[in-house]
């Protein structure tokens, strides 16, 4: 192991703005997906991504939670450039991503990605530690170096270079193969790490040694994380902040630890309290969601959540409400938690404003 | 039915073992019993012969591949003698089984309600507009919404809670006393899963169904069964009460996977505690005690001698050489978790 992993490929005047600038800015993002319903049917919009800010500070992780189709991950590619957005804006250290001052390669260079699938995201025909050392090579570090830094990256996320190096993907139990994953990801030193249902697939015993492997290496290597899930004792568990999306929008966001302990959004409470209770004396009695996460096709008006809202009145259906502070870092979407929307349920102005 | 039936357990299984390809040890000397009206979850991670063994009660695992050993009785009845006309007669009619999948399971080039209705009628006698009445029941009953459509509807035009639903009513379609259910509610969201686990816990009281309930989610088992058995490399380690299990539990396995568990975390940043190394290697499995190679107590013994079942209270065993000392662990833990609390 003669090269260090944290010997720079990429310049090392990296970080532009300082620490107190975002590394990760995301205004207005949209992303339609056109569909056609039906045997020559009339063309519809998937309303996938629907307006999504937020923003990802240096050195936090930041969660993602919501249900299927609620476009955490379609926001987890649009920021990997992995397909186009339709409008908004991202930007990386203050940079336009995908303009002159960063190229779209630039910035891959700089953030990696981690899929749920492990097996489907190896290449089934290359070696463990040629695909570790794939991208690196790709980026113009000399094959030698690439090969070394491969295996020093395999020792460091658990996995024994000598047994480990030349193995094909099928060779691997489903934590080995997330693990290859997460040192490919590394292998070009990223500041930030999109972790899309990372942990997902695996068994709960797995789940922790390499929830366990990603602190370390966040620690090690500076990382930032952007962690998309599902489960929230795990969000809980790994992420500083939370961001609750709902069809395509983001309905919360603030300190993980303020949003899952006393949630501001009628829709984040109830993922909450939809989480099995692991007590045999208290089992949940009511669900507190009837039916299924509506399509994104055809979003209702007003409030997006209100056919399923238990807090859900006439002024919901008419009003979209802005993502709007409670506190300085924590931010909801809901007019019930807001001074003077009409909903009965709103704080009175005069304090806030 | 005679009385002496009536007292059978629903399900009964001694001494099972199945084989794949003659090497593959998946399920290794399972004993189970579900009483009737009872819901037994059957927990563990994959390949751990919790599917397996659920299959085997159908003798749904493909039979020339599998050899399989042992006893299973369901209702009294000894199911690995069945003539095939009398196993399909079984399958349905008494024992009925949803799937992780509802869409593979259900056949996406008929309607839901046909399929139902297919299903009353080759079991029974019945003309097809009063099986179509049933189906319509059936849907109410697991609550659909708008039933009279749905029932015409394909499996892809419904939502994956609405299929889970569906796949429940064509389970219960010709009124089963055993219901076995693979990971039901593993590939729906979380709003949704716990619907269709209330759901679930709901008919089983209300038609004095008999469950079988595999799931890796711990939280899950929780919900719907009032007994868990932890599963570990084709055996049972530890079986007892929902309670005894989750809040008493003997084995180091099982301790093991309650503290792996992201919300017992002391605080944030704190490291989980984990299980180290990964599952035994099914074809060639080391002799003693199977989960010896990862176990926090293992000690000479358990790498020779396979540990006996011990009867750690009434109702509740587990297979280790020492349940007390796990035990006293766990106590441990939740005496330093409750004193960090304060």
């Amino acid at each position: 192991m003669s090269t260090p992993i944290g010997q720079p490929t990429v310049p090392p005047d990296r970080d532009r703005g300082g620490p107190a600038q975002p590394l990760l800015s995301i205004d207005g993002l949209v992303k339609h997906f056109p569909v056609k319903k039906g045997l020559g049917g009339r063309p519809a919009v998937v309303r996938a991504v629907d307006g999504v800010d937020f923003t990802i500070l240096k050195g936090e992780t930041l969660g993602i939670v919501g249900e299927s189709g609620c476009g955490k991950s379609t926001t987890a590619r649009l920021i990997m450039g992995l397909m186009p957005h339709d409008s908004g804006e991202l930007l990386f250290d203050g940079e336009l991503i995908g303009g002159r001052a960063l190229p779209w390669r630039d910035f891959r260079a700089q953030t990696q990605m981690v899929f749920q699938d492990s097996y489907a995201s190896l290449n089934p025909r290359m070696t463990v530690e040629g695909s570790i050392a794939f991208g690196p090579r790709v980026h113009g570090v000399p094959k030698r170096q690439a090969i070394e830094r491969a295996r020093s990256l395999l020792a460091r996320v658990g996995l024994e270079p000598s047994r480990f190096a030349a193995r094909y993907p099928h060779e691997l139990s489903g934590g080995q193969r997330q693990r290859v994953n997460i040192a490919r990801a590394l292998a070009l030193q990223p500041r930030l790490v999109v972790l899309d249902e990372a942990v997902s697939a695996l068994d709960k015993s797995v789940e922790a040694q390499v929830l366990n492997l990603l602190m370390d290496l966040k620690q090690e290597f500076a990382l930032t994380y952007l962690f998309i899930s599902h489960d929230l004792n795990v969000v809980r568990f790994l992420c500083d902040r939370v961001a609750v999306m709902y069809l395509g929008q983001v309905v919360e966001i603030g300190p993980a630890d303020t949003v899952l302990a006393s949630p501001a959004h009628p829709y984040t409470a109830a993922l909450l309290s939809s989480m099995p209770s692991m007590d045999p004396d208290a089992r949940t009695q009511v669900a507190p969601l009837a039916g299924d996460p509506p399509n994104p096709i055809d979003p209702p008006p007003g409030c997006r959540f209100h056919p399923r809202c238990t807090l859900a009145e006439e002024v919901c259906k008419g009003r979209v409400p802005p993502l709007a502070p409670v506190d300085p870092v924590h931010r909801v979407a809901c007019l019930a938690r807001q001074p003077g929307s009409g909903h009965s349920a709103a704080p009175t102005l005069s304090v806030a404003a | 039915m005679s009385r002496g039936i009536a007292k059978e357990p629903a399900v009964a299984i001694r001494g099972l073992k199945v084989v794949f390809g003659g090497v593959v040890e998946a399920v290794d000397g399972v004993d189970l019993t579900l009483e009737r009206g009872q819901a037994v979850a059957l927990i563990g991670e994959s390949g751990s012969g919790k599917s397996v063994t659920l299959r085997a009660i159908m003798r749904l695992n493909p039979e020339r591949r599998t050899r399989i050993e042992g006893e299973i009785r369901v209702a009294g009845r000894e199911v690995m003698t069945l003539s095939s006309r009398a196993l399909r007669a079984l399958r349905g009619r008494e024992v009925a089984m949803i799937f992780q999948e509802p869409l593979l399971a259900l056949d996406p080039v008929y309607t839901v309600g046909r399929q139902i209705t297919e299903a009353i009628r080759q079991h029974e006698k019945i003309g097809s507009e009063a099986a179509r009445r049933r189906a319509l029941q059936l849907f109410e009953r697991v609550r659909i919404p708008s039933p009279e459509r749905r029932l015409d509807s394909y499996p892809h035009e419904m939502s994956g809670g609405m299929r889970q639903r569906a796949m429940i009513a064509l389970a219960l379609a010709c009124r089963p006393q055993v219901l076995l259910a693979d990971e039901p509610t593993t590939a729906l969201d979380a709003t949704v899963q716990i619907q269709i686990l209330l759901l679930l816990r709901e008919l089983q009281a209300e038609l004095g169904l008999s469950t079988i309930f595999v799931t890796h989610d711990l939280g899950a088992a929780v919900e719907v069964a009032d007994r868990i058995a932890v599963m570990y490399a084709g055996r049972i380690v530890e079986e007892g009460s929902a309670r005894d299990v989750v809040l008493a539990p003997h084995h180091p396995y099982t301790i093991g996977l309650l503290r792996s568990r992201a919300d017992g975390a002391l605080a944030k940043g704190s490291r989980l505690e984990t299980i180290p190394g990964s599952p035994p290697d099914l074809a060639a499995r080391p002799p003693g005690c199977p989960f010896a190679p990862r176990c926090f107590l293992a000690e000479d013994r358990c790498r020779v001698d396979a540990p006996p079942d011990v009867v750690v209270a009434t109702g509740h065993r587990a297979a280790c050489w020492h349940t007390e000392a796990a035990h006293a662990a766990f106590q441990g833990d939740r005496a330093r978790l409750l004193e960090a609390a304060v």
